[in-house]
């Protein structure tokens, strides 16, 4: 019985079909499934493990070492505060105690009512809108401790939908467009574990050739 | 001082359409392609090795040098590094989001130039709206034809993969987003062999260039190498993004011609930083990313220029400028260096791993007034555990370049705030205000 809807299993097929090594598509199918569950299930991980061809344990090996896949469930709105030097200077702490208080949680927890989960991030590439916040991958900043308690009202509300969407940064990137089937170009099938060996003479067929996405 | 030197690589950002395909082809896009198509792929390499473009993500290594070390081999990769991380660091991230189409023209024409039939854009995870746009922008570039199996009608062929990161700072190090791109935990390859392009993505000869490298070569290719080493001065030729942040007025991003202009210029004039928040003088700025030593306000009129910085004792590295001005207490920022690269650590190799938690500890208890005197040498014993010497540049006992990068900071407070740090001792508590935030 598979763990991925059926949209999802053919999404993460395509996905798989991108890569001359199916290991590659690992992470972006991490996403995928956070994205369906919002974190990261033994199910999920078993079926990415058939999909990729490695075991679930390595699946998880892999998935622990990043900060973006949870292996443990998290709160409907994952809000990030970063407290790296640029937010820092700019009073991010400020904003983190306020945001732990707020929500009534420390950092690293969810509250209870599932809504949101805390965490420190480290520098998100967003200083000039120090100090700066994600909410589900999505940016927020400069905010200050009146800024977050209204963000945290529009999350509530519902009125963020459209910005924040739910988990998986991949739940609005359509990769199935015009993208070869490698399995094609290299005339191993779609599950070949893909040595790289087909590629350089594979150019004769290309995105209308395709197996895979589409 | 800002030059008359055009704008390459944001000529489009501030456009609301900046990430449109109709946008980049009103505006000269897919020009530089087609240019490169019409030449062989050796002459492209020319022209870049002409324009003595640096590699903007850090290490700053020629990219013409770069392409020209790749083994031959039936199969060769291009991986574009949009991994951007480096603290403070926020000029990629930009480029991706606002001028994806740039990014994908510039991969097509590093791509043909290299003999790559397939080329991939690691991207960071956390930059879920920069991932939906370059996603969308290879979409619409394989239905334009810039991509995908004949590419603008010439018979090249070249596939292009988005791929996610998923949070982890080393996957910046290109030999650990090799590792992490073939799906694997983000663990830094030994060396030697010391270059992907003998080894690297499944084995394969392997390029991998940063975003803002790739991003200038579409204007590299339609101006010619010779403009744009007209630009700049010696060996940093062109201009450069700049990322601005702490205690600045106006922190953000902005395009400068290399050489010309001094730290300074980038704090202080009107049209870039503005100066200090509240009219503070200076007391410290990191010049090149938190990997940097730091430098005070006697080296301010340093050019931005490579070399010049180096040989200053420090680097430009990823092109990053942090200010701090005589309210912030420098203990406290190079703790939360500290604290970043403990975190960070892949853990890998043993300098590394435990010294990044042996200094976070002992700056932690500096900066909170519960050290001794002797923690100052202490910390930098652990110091010299990661990187012999404490020189610049610095030793290296680790497989990658994150360690020596952990003391840059460390040394830096050490040696220029010692004074301060003992009144933390003294007082037992931190001398200066909290970091607020800023109201109103």
């Amino acid at each position: 019985m598979p763990h991925l809807s059926c949209d999802n299993r053919a999404k993460a097929e395509a996905i798989v079909a991108c890569y001359p090594q199916r290991r590659s598509a690992l992470i972006p199918l991490c996403h995928l499934a956070q994205a369906q569950d919002g974190w990261l299930t033994p199910a999920a991980m078993e079926e990415i493990a058939e999909l990729v061809g490695c075991t679930p344990a390595e699946v998880r090996g892999t998935a622990s070492f990043y900060d973006m896949l949870h292996t443990e469930p998290v709160g409907r709105h994952v809000v990030t505060v970063c407290t790296n030097i640029a937010c820092m200077l700019a009073g991010a702490y400020e904003v983190l105690d306020h945001a732990a208080a707020a929500l009534g949680i420390s950092v690293g927890e969810t509250t209870a009512d599932g809504e949101f989960t805390l965490e420190e991030a480290e520098c998100l590439a967003g200083c000039d809108n120090a100090p700066c916040v994600q909410v589900n991958h999505r940016f927020f900043g400069p905010l200050d401790p009146d800024g977050f308690d209204a963000l945290a009202e529009d999350l509530r509300s519902g009125r963020l939908a459209d910005k924040v969407p739910a988990h998986g940064i991949l739940s609005r990137v359509d990769r199935s467009v015009g993208l070869p089937g490698k399995a094609a170009r290299s005339g191993t099938g779609a599950r070949a574990a893909g040595s790289a060996a087909g590629q350089g003479s594979g150019s004769a067929a290309g995105p209308e050739t395709g197996a895979g996405p589409e | 001082m800002i030059t008359q030197a055009p704008r390459i690589v944001t000529s489009r950002v501030e456009l609301a359409d900046c990430f449109t395909l109709e946008r980049h082809l009103a505006t000269g896009g897919y020009e530089g392609l087609r240019k490169a198509l019409s030449m062989p792929p050796p002459d492209v390499a020319a022209e870049v090795n002409k324009a003595s473009l640096l590699g903007r993500g850090g290490a700053g290594f020629p990219a013409g040098r770069k392409w020209s070390m790749l083994r031959q081999a039936q199969t060769r990769y291009l991986v574009v590094n949009g991994d951007e991380s480096e603290p403070a660091t926020f000029k990629d991230h930009m480029l991706i989001e606002r001028d994806p189409h740039q990014i994908i023209e510039g991969t097509a024409i590093a791509a043909y130039a290299t003999g790559v039939e397939q080329a991939f854009i690691y991207c960071r995870g956390e930059f879920a709206l920069g991932l939906e746009r370059l996603q969308q922008a290879c979409n619409e570039a394989y239905a334009y034809g810039a991509l995908g199996a004949d590419v603008l009608g010439t018979g090249y062929a070249l596939d292009v993969v988005i791929h996610p990161g998923a949070g982890a700072y080393i996957c910046g190090e290109e030999t650990a987003l090799l590792e992490s791109l073939e799906g694997k935990r983000g663990f830094p390859r030994i060396k030697p062999p010391f270059f992907p392009a003998a080894v690297g993505l499944y084995g394969e000869p392997t390029v991998v260039n940063n975003v803002e490298t790739i991003s200038n070569l579409p204007w590299i290719i339609t101006h010619g190498g010779d403009a744009f080493a007209a630009l700049g001065e010696g060996s940093s030729a062109g201009t450069r993004l700049f990322a601005l942040s702490g205690r600045v007025e106006h922190p953000g991003w902005f395009e400068i011609e290399m050489s010309k202009t001094t730290f300074r210029d980038l704090i202080y004039d009107p049209s870039l930083g503005g100066g200090i928040r509240g009219g503070n003088p200076l007391r410290a700025f990191i010049p090149g990313g938190v990997s940097a030593p730091w430098f005070g306000p006697d080296q301010l009129d340093l050019k931005l220029n490579q070399d010049a910085v180096g040989q200053a004792g420090s680097m430009l590295g990823s092109g990053s400028v942090v200010v701090m001005d005589s309210d912030t207490c420098p203990v406290r920022a190079a703790w939360r260096i500290a604290r970043f690269f403990h975190r960070e650590s892949c853990g890998q190799c043993t300098p590394c791993r435990e010294g990044s938690g042996w200094i976070e500890k002992i700056m932690h208890r500096l900066e909170q007034g519960l050290g001794r005197e002797q923690d100052i040498d202490l910390v930098l014993d652990a110091c010299d555990n990661i990187s012999p010497g404490l020189s610049w540049p610095p030793k290296q006992t680790t497989i990658c370049v994150f360690g020596p990068s952990i003391p840059s900071a460390i040394v830096s407070v050490a040696r220029m705030f010692r004074d301060e740090m003992l009144v933390h001792v003294k007082d037992g508590g931190c001398p200066f205000p909290p970091d607020a935030v800023r109201r109103g």
